[in-house]
């Protein structure tokens, strides 16, 4: 349970290292630059953000030309492939890319003007479909569709609207004798003709042919429609061979995939490099980083530092009122838990790392609201084996939460076995259904049914939430002391923890709650009374002291009673806790719901089939809607219940300049680099 | 007829009451938060599983309703056994499955509207997913309330004599 201390760290050095120091800075990821020192006339920033502008523009190009490859030459990927971790190279590797890095990116911009080409192409063929389309009905005509006259005759080519007979045409058209009208083709919609006439009566033939709505070819050509398909036909068989060579241009890419995907994180690291570099003052020779550094790794780092490179380094303790940002530190039981405190909010100024300690209830409670030996025991097979197969390449991210689970999952094989539940009760089902027994439980539970005594449960689960709670005011009273507010100690936890604790006794002695909860102790009266005493005196202390901020007596004393007041929120509190006995009994009881269904199907014929088939695909539902059910519970009773009695957050999280890549990470070549 | 052969249909009435009206404010509530993360997922389909979870919280008083309904079910035979009640106690039962049904019902609902904009959160601040997650769990104490209440009325009332 701890915040690792931070420092203030300077580092001096001469500009012809910038770029050597700060990449090995980047690998070794250990400090947060900050730009908090002003310029001044000697010492300036530097405007990198030209140079970060192109890296943005190729790690943009190199993603969009992976999309492209895994559209044309899809990678095979397992689903196991999430656990593998981004990929380790060495500094050489790092290094000789240098002289890579412009030919990768020419590559990724070959492979983006290929898939412009064929999205162009695409559309070429799309458009001289369109044509062929048009021209079909036309194909029977022998002569160009543009042709329109020679010297002493006029034609119209062109399309009437509906169908007609060729004697209707002649009809319209009498007035104007002599002419010639083929009909092409006709359909329903519209009908091809060609009409000849001389050209003296051309005006009238034209005006007589739009009165029955005659309307040009949208396509002209110079040579005749059939040929004209037959070019077009070529034409697109032609864009699809581009096409089918441009893919070929791709795919033969595929060779560099790995390499676009390193130009990614090279100019990611790069660009942060950058904006480091925006960040740090420099003189003609001289350039100063400034940052957080966690003190336990201040000293190899300034070892390593000058084993290397001529410079100076320099530490100062952070005042009282710094942001200084927070990094956590807990041993591997806490650690996987150290992302749901953050997901709360980081330790603010003053307050203490509450990891440890919500570690073991958040185990404890998961295991309670879950509480089944068969479903925590898939649990921990499936994240043992996900550790155990990721191995040590496995990112710290999906360590922890395959590593939370593990614990979550020992804590409900041991809630599952107390309260007897394994699959529900599958092992009864299966030997009273299958093999005639007739003694049921088969196994019988360590402790007791919760189905059969929900007010025991309810009891114990209450009981556990005060217990909860009032650790919750022991890590106030810790804080207050850590922060030498030593008098709030009694006004604020002390007074609380008293008469959380007495009123308790009180209840607990009275028979209307002896009944209700069925509980069978006997408080003697000497303790009853004494707790009563120790209600009071506790009670006027919190009316008498919690309002102390304000001056006005009177004033002090209403906040006074609006604080004692709280004592329902405690109430409310504790009765939240009767959740773990819901969630509790859902997943118990939908289990025995899955079990039963499933021995409904024993009589059938292929009974025992259908009965496994069920009880698969029941449980698996159930244990998902579950498990979901009793993260997001017991997250709740942390964050709302238990910090809500000390814990405030605010902090910022530390966010050293390392490698923020996606997959591959550098490894410097010493042993305690990371 | 006998007027105490109508305690069973009422002790049925309320088992079914807790399944229905509970399961259909999931089933709204489970549609309504749905129709926000698939939003959400149309922009950053890499959120799916943390949009799932989201939706996946006002399903639970469909859950809890199903409980209910079953543990009522087994109590009063209907699952096989003796059915045989009086009319008082079939109407005992179908009270104490009503605390379920209806606040099942309409915390389903609430619980999905700050699912919805808890979807938000999610998707403007992915990092503040832990507080986006409690807003809707929140709402769902007062099912479990109710949880409680019905499964207590219920096995009491099995244990009354009347």
């Amino acid at each position: 349970m701890a915040m690792l201390q931070m420092q203030r760290i300077f580092i001096y050095a001469l500009k012809k290292d910038r770029k050597s120091i700060l990449e090995f800075l980047q690998r070794r990821g250990v400090v947060e630059i900050s730009d908090s020192i002003p310029e001044d006339s000697l010492f300036h920033k530097a405007d990198m953000s030209y140079a970060r502008t192109s890296f943005e523009k190729s790690i943009s190009a190199a993603k969009e030309a992976v999309e492209i490859l895994n559209k044309l030459a899809p990678e095979k990927k397992s689903m196991l492939s999430m656990l593998d971790g981004r990929k380790v190279i060495s500094t050489e590797i790092y290094d000789a890319f240098k002289t890579k890095h412009e030919s990768i990116v020419r590559i990724a911009n070959q492979i983006i003007t290929c898939n412009k080409v064929i999205a162009e192409t695409k559309a070429e063929i799309l458009k001289l479909e369109a044509q062929i389309e048009i021209l079909t009905p036309w194909t029977t005509l022998d002569i160009p569709l543009s042709f329109s006259d020679t010297k002493y005759t006029k034609s119209f080519i062109g399309t009437i609207s509906r169908e007609w007979t060729l004697e209707a045409i002649y009809e319209k058209l009498a007035d104007y004798l002599p002419l010639n009208v083929d009909v092409i083709s006709s359909s329903k919609e519209q009908t091809c003709i060609f009409v000849l006439c001389t050209k003296d009566k051309a005006e009238g033939v034209y005006d007589a042919l739009r009165a029955i709505e005659f309307s040009h070819p949208s396509v002209t050509s110079d040579k005749a429609p059939a040929e004209q398909i037959e070019d077009l036909r070529k034409r697109i068989s032609d864009a699809h061979t581009t096409i089918d060579n441009a893919e070929k241009e791709i795919i033969a890419f595929s060779s560099s995939r790995e390499e676009l995907l390193f130009l990614q994180d090279y100019d990611k690291m790069r660009y942060d490099k950058y904006e480091v570099i925006g960040q740090i003052l420099q003189s003609q020779n001289v350039f100063v980083v400034n940052g957080y550094i966690p003190q336990k790794e201040a000293q190899s780092l300034e070892a390593e530092l000058s084993s290397r490179y001529d410079l100076a380094v320099e530490y100062e303790e952070p005042a009282e009122e710094e942001d200084v940002p927070v990094l956590l530190k807990n041993n591997g039981f806490a650690e996987p838990l150290e992302g749901v405190v953050a997901g709360f909010s980081l330790p603010g100024q003053g307050e203490i790392d509450p990891t440890m300690i919500m570690a073991i209830f958040y185990y404890l409670l998961f295991g309670i609201m879950l509480a089944d030996a068969g479903y925590g025991i898939l649990m921990v097979a499936g994240c043992a084996y996900g550790l155990i197969k990721g191995g040590k390449n496995i990112e710290n991210s999906m360590k922890n939460t395959l590593k939370m689970f593990l614990f979550c999952g020992i804590s409900t094989v041991f809630w599952g076995v107390m309260f007897g539940s394994y699959f529900g009760d599958l092992f009864d089902v299966v030997a009273t259904t299958f093999f005639g027994v007739t003694k049921v439980p088969v196994i019988p539970p360590l402790w007791f049914f919760p189905v059969n005594k929900p007010m025991l449960m309810l009891t114990f689960s209450m009981a556990l939430g005060i217990i909860h709670l009032l650790t919750g005011l022991l890590m106030k009273m810790y804080q207050l002391y850590k922060q030498k507010y030593y008098i709030a100690i009694l006004y604020d936890a002390v007074s609380w923890f008293a008469l959380i604790i007495s009123s308790t006794i009180i209840l607990m002695s009275l028979d209307m709650i002896k009944n209700i909860l069925g509980l069978n102790v006997t408080i003697s009266p000497v303790v009853a009374t004494s707790s009563a005493v120790v209600a009071i005196v506790s009670s006027i202390i919190i009316i008498l002291t919690n309002g102390r901020e304000s001056r006005n007596p009177f004033k002090r004393f209403l906040k006074g009673v609006y604080a004692f007041y709280g004592i329902t929120g405690y109430l409310s509190d504790v009765l939240s806790y009767s959740r773990l006995l819901a969630l509790g009994l859902a997943s118990g009881v939908i289990g025995n719901v899955i079990n039963k269904m499933a021995a409904m199907t024993a009589n059938i014929f292929l009974g025992p089939l259908f009965f496994i088939i069920v009880v698969l695909f029941g449980h698996a539902i159930n244990i998902a809607i579950n498990a979901l059910g009793a993260y997001v519970h017991t997250n709740r009773l942390q964050y709302v219940e238990f910090f809500g009695k000390f814990y405030g957050g605010g902090g910022r999280s530390f966010n050293p300049f390392n490698m923020k890549t996606k997959y591959y990470k550098v490894k410097e070549n010493m042993k305690n680099g990371y | 007829m006998d007027i105490n052969n109508f305690g069973i249909v009422f002790a049925l009435m309320g088992a079914a009451a807790a399944a229905l009206v509970a399961g259909a404010g999931s089933a709204k509530g489970v549609g309504m938060a749905g129709e926000a993360g698939a939003g959400v997922v149309t922009e950053d389909p890499s959120k799916f599983g943390k949009v799932l979870i989201l939706q996946l919280l006002p399903g639970t008083q469909g859950i809890y309703g199903l409980l209910i309904a079953f543990i009522t079910l087994s109590q009063i035979g209907v699952l096989g056994g003796e059915s045989n009640m009086s009319l008082a106690k079939g109407l005992l039962y179908f009270v104490a499955c009503l605390p379920m049904a209806i606040v099942g019902y309409s915390s389903a609902i609430r619980q999905a509207r700050a699912s919805v904009a808890s979807m938000g959160i999610l998707a403007k601040r992915p990092e503040a997913f832990g507080k986006a997650m409690i807003f809707p769990a929140m709402v769902e104490t007062y099912a479990i309330l109710a949880l409680l209440i019905s499964m207590l009325a219920v096995n009491g009332v099995t244990g009354i004599n009347i």
